[in-house]
């Protein structure tokens, strides 16, 4: 049984020009341990997917439209908030960009922690400390039992988020959701972090949603590949197949555009345009507008995903003629 | 292409913080964002600039157009000692040094058009608003890739890149010879990051232009570059042609630098294949004593807790401040 089942999935916005699809009809699958990279760029809707799927969108102006959330059997989507809170920690946990403003600057890191494990288990003042404890040794912050009695802005970016992860991981949750975890972070930082959430994910076997708009970091991460463009999923693999046969010229085209640490390129590949705001969607497939090989066809109808090869499904007119052979 | 356009000699950068307090008891502490760097930037090549925040890449960059002013140590432009010159002699070189900021979204006034922000340094420099400098500016923009239709509009209506593009033409109208490139493509969509910098390579051939880079992207840095300098809390630790410094870094830092990169395939994943180096980097009001990296070293000697490395020629053209590579 697969641990997350997300299925046609719309999550709609009231704004001041009507109501707009931030995501429309996302469909995936998290088993128990496994990794899922979401990439894509700005206005892609992969925090909004995830945001949808901890219940974390204020309602109004966010909307579930259609489709449905269900984690370990049971379905989010129509669950009351009271029950959801019960799911939040020991069933689905979350971690941010930003690892400053995640945390309250006036409460101690060990206070927040223990107040995220208190709320889900009845536990003595002095158990509380020890698990406390026990999680920042996990995450690597170094004697643990010191740093405990330390506010936010005492700790580095790095280890904020190591702090982040901790509380994140205090009621063992079964699904972790990583937004961007690594990006407010230095290169050297981020290898530290990332090399963490493997470990976790290896002691623990936790599932892990990794989202990112860093093709690098699904290449250290990912088991398998969800890339999304303007609120839709164009294409879902295993991370080899996305890195060695991307189907989607948009896929391709990310692939492409990033410089190499290794190689010369005489030029970018570009890919020329800007991402659509979600308000101001194309007809269509989505990306046509920006694709190369587009054909009138292209701009008529949305294309649905399909599975072309095993475990590899795109949302393209044309990627079966266009894959390479 | 071996002349210098810049020349930074010892260049140092103090900032005192803290300090005053009750009665102004407190005592002001020194902060060495920059401390006694030196490097030159040939006319026509691009320069990248290296390091994790705080290492002061951005402050040396102001410095060299002395939008800051340096504590100690002096900047030739073109052979010429611009350090202690004054306002309108400085003025004059300003024509020929521009910087591009890394927020195409805080870098343009919301207030005015396209067509005002980019013929502004030209009004600066004595020009008159009117049909000549009118079309000096939508030479500029048709250069950036962007529609004379955008001269009347303001800077919300654009997306990122296309903002990008506007303080572009901006840096470029003067027709200058050096640019800073502070983050530049930083904040930008993969997808249009590469556009600009494709751009900004089309305009260096086209007007000659010199580049300092700087920028946390490795891989964005080694694609636009010829040379590139690697700093660390303050100090510039190597310098190499681009090539060399990505396939043979010298340094101890260089080397976990590019080691932390993310992979670009799956395949190459780095967990437990590559060298981390541990910690945080130490705060620049406290360097450590020595080599300022040594407290992260994987190779630390115990000279390099006492003594600071200078910056020497390892080999032609590639230079490292290293105990390791004095021996």
């Amino acid at each position: 049984m697969n641990l997350l089942e997300v299925r046609g999935l719309t999550t709609a916005f009231m704004t001041g020009r009507g109501e707009v699809n931030a995501i429309e009809e996302v469909s995936f699958s998290l088993k128990e341990g496994e990794i899922l990279g979401i990439v894509g760029e700005s206005g892609s809707g992969k925090s909004v997917t995830a945001l949808t799927v901890m219940g974390l969108l204020p309602q109004p102006p966010a909307r579930v439209a259609a489709g449905e959330v269900v984690f370990n059997g049971q379905n989010l989507t129509r669950m009351s908030d009271r029950d959801m809170q019960r799911i939040r920690g020991p069933g689905i946990s979350m971690i941010f960009q930003e690892p400053m403003t995640s945390l309250n600057p006036v409460f101690s890191i060990g206070d927040q922690i223990m107040e995220t494990i208190a709320a889900h288990e009845r536990l003595s003042q002095a158990d509380l400390r020890k698990r406390a404890i026990d999680m920042l040794d996990k995450v690597g912050i170094p004697s643990a039992s010191k740093r405990l009695d330390d506010y936010p802005h005492q700790m580095s970016g790095g280890q904020r988020q190591r702090v982040m992860i901790a509380m994140a991981l205090a009621c063992n949750p079964k699904l972790l959701i990583a937004d961007e975890p690594t990006t407010a972070l230095d290169v050297t930082i981020q290898a530290q972090i990332l090399d963490l959430l493997m470990d976790l994910r290896d002691e623990f076997g936790m599932a892990i949603m990794i989202i990112t708009h860093n093709m690098g970091v699904i290449a250290e991460t990912a088991d398998r590949v969800l890339v999304m463009y303007a609120g839709r999923v164009i294409e879902e693999a295993p991370v080899a197949q996305v890195f060695d046969r991307p189907l989607h010229p948009y896929t391709r085209g990310l692939l492409e555009c990033v410089p190499s640490l290794t190689e010369d390129k005489p030029r970018l590949v570009a890919i020329p345009g800007t991402l659509p705001e979600p308000a101001r969607r194309p007809p269509g497939c989505r990306f046509a507008p920006r694709c190369s090989h587009a054909l009138p066809a292209c701009s008529e109808a949305i294309p649905g995903l399909e599975l072309l090869e095993p475990a590899h499904t795109v949302a393209c007119f044309r990627a079966q003629e266009l894959a390479p052979a | 292409m071996t002349t210098p356009l810049v020349t930074a000699s010892g260049l140092s950068k103090h900032f005192e913080v803290g300090g005053g307090g009750f009665f102004g008891l407190r005592k002001a502490a020194t902060l060495k964002a920059v401390d006694e760097v030196s490097f030159t930037i040939n006319a026509g090549e691009t320069l990248g600039l290296v390091g994790e925040s705080g290492c002061g890449k951005s402050t040396l960059g102001r410095l060299l157009l002395r939008l800051i002013e340096p504590t100690s140590g002096t900047i030739a432009f073109d052979g010429n000692d611009i350090t202690r010159i004054g306002r309108m002699e400085m003025r004059g070189y300003r024509r020929s040094m521009q910087i591009i900021f890394q927020d195409p979204y805080g870098a343009l006034n919301p207030r005015m058009s396209v067509e005002d922000i980019i013929a502004e340094p030209l009004v600066i420099h004595g020009a008159k608003p009117g049909a000549e400098t009118r079309k000096q500016v939508t030479q500029m923009l048709e250069k950036v890739g962007l529609p004379a239709r955008a001269l009347d509009r303001f800077p919300h209506e654009f997306s990122g890149g296309q903002r990008q593009r506007i303080g572009i033409a901006r840096a470029l109208v003067l027709h200058p010879r050096l640019i800073v490139c502070d983050e530049a493509v930083s904040a930008l969509d993969v997808s249009v990051q590469a556009q600009i910098v494709n751009l900004l390579q089309d305009l260096q051939r086209e007007m000659g232009l010199t580049y300092l880079f700087i920028a946390h992207d490795l891989s964005v840095v080694r694609h636009i570059s010829d040379r590139v300098a690697v700093m660390y809390l303050g100090k510039v630790v190597e310098v190499a042609d681009k090539k060399t410094i990505y396939a043979a870094p010298l340094h101890p830092y260089t080397q976990a630098l590019i080691a932390a990169v993310p992979a670009q395939h799956p395949a190459q994943r780095s967990r437990g294949r590559r060298q981390r180096i541990a910690g945080d980097i130490p705060s620049a009001l406290n360097p450590p004593s020595g080599c300022r990296f040594h407290t992260r070293c994987p190779h630390v000697m115990p000279v390099c807790r006492e003594r600071a490395p200078e910056l020497r020629e390892a080999a032609a053209g590639h230079q490292v401040a290293c105990h390791l590579t004095d021996i």
